[in-house]
């Protein structure tokens, strides 16, 4: 048995009949071909699959592609725009935010999210804001700085420079 | 190396936009068409004879194409897989690792057959219909229980659970330990580690008839080995054989292991006629890709009264797992770099391998050199201890000074200045006064620990690490081109010469030394095309900012692309071939030795013993820097790795089923970005002489580094309580029964 499930997906509508046990994470990589949102554990720890829901952070991994019936639905890929990464995209690539790359876009996902309910973080709320992603690569310290970096670039304008807050520590 | 623009600049990762943007290429980003999904049936138990395996009700389920067991395979795949020799043994048991059970199964995740079905979910929906019927055998899961008199055997027929038992040594050590004023003892733990690369392994493979060709995409760091492989399992040439590693999402060592899945799948696609995927679910991946660490250290350091150390004995036990693993070599290691950082040259390393009905270990990043390090620095420390010096002026004293230093095995340290990092190292954290306050605070009964490292590594014989950047800021220094204007491709074996891949550390030191000198052949070769073009001697050519011109005529150049272009045109000198291209294999004359010194600082709560970072201070020298912002980064995920295995992470068996219990990634804990303190990273330079990058790796240096720089701190932190030493991980359970019982 199959439902229609219609999904406005980073600004573009999509209908689809799927299984009722179809994860989203699978329905947004198989029948959307939208491969940038990862699958990292199949617990729910990682948060590779993170995905914007109503602008909301959400493991896609943790939801089946029915209850996103009539949501709409922002991926890594829809955060670029007219050729131009997106500032925490910038930001990333900028403060060297990864390595192997295959965590960060659910990290991407996660700032942006944290970012638009707190736009100037302190460090502690980054490094809570995050509790639910997984990286093996980059010992967070320079995904905390890609997010301190994008606050600023962004406008949070009481964000406090990142190597700045390093050096005084030191 | 002369003073340049692009070698040892902060250049932005070349790979990250597309990484950034969700369009890297990972293996399960692959949707070929009509390609068939498999799924692996795998024991759910330590030890097992298998009696029946009934396919029936699994054959007719939907969407399934095939069902195949051992005895399919047979018609396939030739031998076992692979063992790379380990350094010699005195006593090794020949057990062969077929590619999958046929009657007696290992392991919790050994592969009994493989379902191939139209779907993802219907290829695991059938799987769950195959009924295989098991004779459970009690199993053996740790070291202490398979070496135990009268213990269950791993194998069955086989005597004992000793894979090998091997001695080597140098000095004398008997003397040494006879003149000694003071030997410490201490049983040091190497818990059994889940290596977690964040993408799990995962394949496709497509074989065609008729042309007997295969073709692999692997999340594999050496693609060049799994091809070598592959042909001598299934005997198809290696030049029909294609294997690409594209974006590989982590290894740390869990990928330069060639797995059963990667030649079952093979065989897979070439007894079905059809290309096959595998993606590796995270629970599945905790069973069937391979465990790091699971040693044990027994250690003796025999030392004077003034701290100098004199001899050195060391046991070390490695539980291999169920098997003898491909690169397991890397297992028995620490016994390369014993000593660590210290001048001593009576030492005596027995390795002895254990066999046991659990996942087979391999390397894991660092592979021997963090237990190498973790048990020296350990021992180190307690000789301070004992004889009440400070574990500053211990290390100093016996500090490795002249270089290149041959140690106790007759390797040859190339250069280093251990001193230098401490003092930086001790510097930055502010020793001193960091002992002043710790002093103030025990006063106050609270429990404040300051630990140290000196670590040394081997390197040169090792993903997401950044070669298309650094490989290419080599290239285009040396040829003097636009950065923007290099590509650089790694990973497939259909456009690049074989290379052993990533591993060791080795990458930067060994490929890009390997670039460097393919560089220089190019310009080498293209002066000579230019000083015929510029009607010149070879030797008044001068290049210089990527233009060759006649000595004292800067105005009359030719570029380095005015070249390129010409040398695929008619006028070359005579004798020259066509094109302007090098390929060079490199195999450095020596290994090179980074090093470093790192400073901990914790707090344990006596109450709950947890223990909390409060400062991280990490001096690493690895020679001379390509990119800093990327040994930076490496540093960094290298100190969280070794912090994690420090204080959070341990695989647990069952011991009367020999399942995990830490089967989820919900009983295993990964560091978050909640756990990690802030901290500095540093540098000291001290190039390399055995390769003419004079850089030494360093994706290593903070796991090697780390994990005994925390633990260090923990015990120094619970010296008022007159503990001495703790096993890792320090998790907050462990340090408070510690605390109680030291209390008793």
């Amino acid at each position: 048995m199959s439902h229609k499930v219609v999904t406005t997906v980073n600004g573009r509508r999509y209908e689809h009949e799927v299984e009722p046990r179809l994860l989203l994470v699978h329905h947004l990589r198989d029948n959307l071909g939208l491969t940038g949102t990862h699958i990292g554990c199949d617990t729910t720890q990682c948060g590779a699959c993170t995905i914007l829901l109503d602008g909301q952070a959400v493991k896609s991994c943790n939801l089946f592609a029915v209850q996103a019936e009539g949501r709409s639905l922002t991926t890594i890929e829809g955060m670029a725009k007219d050729g131009q990464l997106h500032p925490i995209q910038q930001a990333f690539w900028d403060e060297h935010g990864l390595q192997c790359g295959y965590c960060t876009p659910g990290f991407i996902m996660a700032a942006a999210y944290l970012l638009a309910e707190n736009p100037n973080p302190t460090e502690d709320d980054i490094r809570r804001g995050f509790e639910g992603n997984l990286c093996r690569c980059t010992g967070y310290v320079n995904i905390i700085k890609a997010v301190q970096t994008a606050a600023r670039t962004m406008g949070g304008a009481e964000a406090k420079p990142a190597t700045q807050a390093a050096e005084r520590r030191a | 190396m002369a003073v340049s623009t692009l070698i040892g600049a902060k250049i932005h990762r070349r790979e990250d936009p597309r990484l950034v943007s969700g369009r890297g290429r990972y293996v399960d980003d692959m949707q070929p068409t009509n390609v068939l999904h498999a799924a692996f049936i795998r024991s759910p138990y330590g030890h097992a004879k298998i009696s029946r395996i009934d396919l029936t009700e699994a054959t007719k389920a939907p969407g399934v194409e095939a069902i195949y067991t051992a005895r399919d395979f047979e018609k396939i795949l030739q031998g076992a897989m692979p063992v790379t020799n380990s350094f010699v043994a005195d006593k090794k048991q020949p057990i062969g690792w077929a590619y999958i059970a046929k009657d007696e199964t290992r392991y919790q995740g050994e592969i009994v057959a493989v379902v191939l079905a139209r779907g993802r979910d219907e290829a695991a929906d059938a799987a769950s219909l195959v009924q295989v019927d098991y004779k459970p055998m009690t199993p053996v899961v740790d070291i202490d229980g398979a070496v135990a008199k009268g213990s269950p055997t791993a194998h069955s027929g086989i005597p004992d659970n000793i894979a090998w038992d091997t001695t080597v040594g140098g000095g004398d050590v008997k003397a040494a330990f006879a003149e000694a004023d003071v030997v410490v003892k201490q049983r040091i733990l190497q818990q059994r580690l889940f290596p977690i690369a964040m993408e799990g392994r995962a394949l496709v493979v497509e074989y065609t008839p008729i042309e007997n060709k295969l073709t692999m995409w692997s999340s594999t760091q050496v693609p060049h080995w799994v091809r070598l492989c592959l042909t001598l399992a299934t005997g198809i040439p290696e030049s029909n054989i294609r294997v690409i590693a594209p974006d590989v999402g982590g290894g740390f060592g869990s990928k330069i292991h060639i797995y059963p899945e990667e030649y079952l799948a093979a065989a897979a696609s070439k007894l079905s006629g059809q290309a096959v995927k595998w993606v590796e679910e995270r629970s599945e991946n905790l069973t069937a890709t391979h465990h790091g660490r699971a040693q044990i250290f027994d250690i003796e350091v025999a030392a004077k009264k003034d701290g100098t150390l004199l001899g050195y004995k060391v046991t070390q036990y490695v539980d291999t797992g169920a098997y003898v693993s491909v690169f397991s070599s890397f297992q028995c290691s620490a016994y390369a770099i014993a000593e660590g950082a210290y001048d001593l040259k009576n030492v005596e390393f027995r390795t002895v391998g254990v066999l046991t009905n659990t996942t087979p270990t391999d390397a894991y990043r660092g592979a021997g050199r963090p237990e190498a390090t973790h048990a020296i620095e350990r021992g180190i420390d307690l000789v301070a201890r004992e004889l009440g010096m400070d574990p500053v002026e211990i290390r100093r004293k016996n500090f490795t000074k002249k270089f290149p230093h041959t140690n106790y095995l007759g390797l040859i340290y190339d250069t280093g200045d251990y001193d230098k990092a401490l003092t930086k190292a001790l510097e930055i954290a502010n020793y001193s006064e960091l002992r002043r306050r710790q002093e103030d605070l025990r006063k106050q009964g609270k429990l404040i620990g300051i630990g140290l490292s000196t670590w040394i590594e081997v390197c040169g014989f090792g993903p997401g690490q950044g070669h298309a950047t650094t490989f290419a800021q080599i290239a285009a220094e040396t040829l003097g081109i636009p950065y923007d204007q290099t590509e650089v491709r790694t990973g497939d074996t259909g456009d690049t010469p074989f290379g052993y891949g990533t591993y060791g550390s080795r990458s930067l030191h060994v490929g890009g030394s390997a670039v460097l000198m393919s560089s220089r052949k190019v310009v080498d070769k293209a002066k000579k095309l230019a000083a015929h073009l510029l009607e010149a001697a070879d030797e008044d050519v001068v290049f210089e900012g990527g233009r060759f011109y006649v000595k004292g005529s800067p105005d009359r150049a030719k570029t380095m692309g005015e070249i390129a272009f010409a040398a695929h045109r008619d006028n070359l000198p005579p004798g020259m071939e066509h094109g302007l291209e090098a390929t060079t294999y490199y195999d450095p004359p020596d290994l090179s030795w980074p090093f470093g010194a790192h400073v901990c600082v914790v707090e344990v709560d006596p109450e709950t013993g947890a223990v909390k970072l409060q400062r991280y201070v990490a001096v690493d020298d690895c020679g001379n820097v390509i990119n800093p912002m990327i040994v930076e980064g490496q540093v960094h995920g290298g100190v969280v790795q070794g912090i994690g295995q420090a204080l959070f992470e341990e695989v647990l068996y069952d011991h009367e089923t020999g399942q995990l219990k830490t089967g989820t990634l919900r009983e295993y804990m990964v560091p978050t970005a909640n756990e990690i303190p802030e901290f500095v990273t540093e540098r000291t330079v001290t190039p390399s002489i055995t390769n003419p990058l004079g850089a030494k790796g360093i994706g290593e240096a903070g796991t090697i580094a780390s994990s005994i720089a925390v633990i260090n701190a923990v015990c120094d932190a619970l010296t008022p309580l007159g503990i001495k030493h703790i096993d890792m991980p320090a998790t907050s359970d462990r340090v408070w029964k510690l605390i109680k019982e030291a209390g008793k």
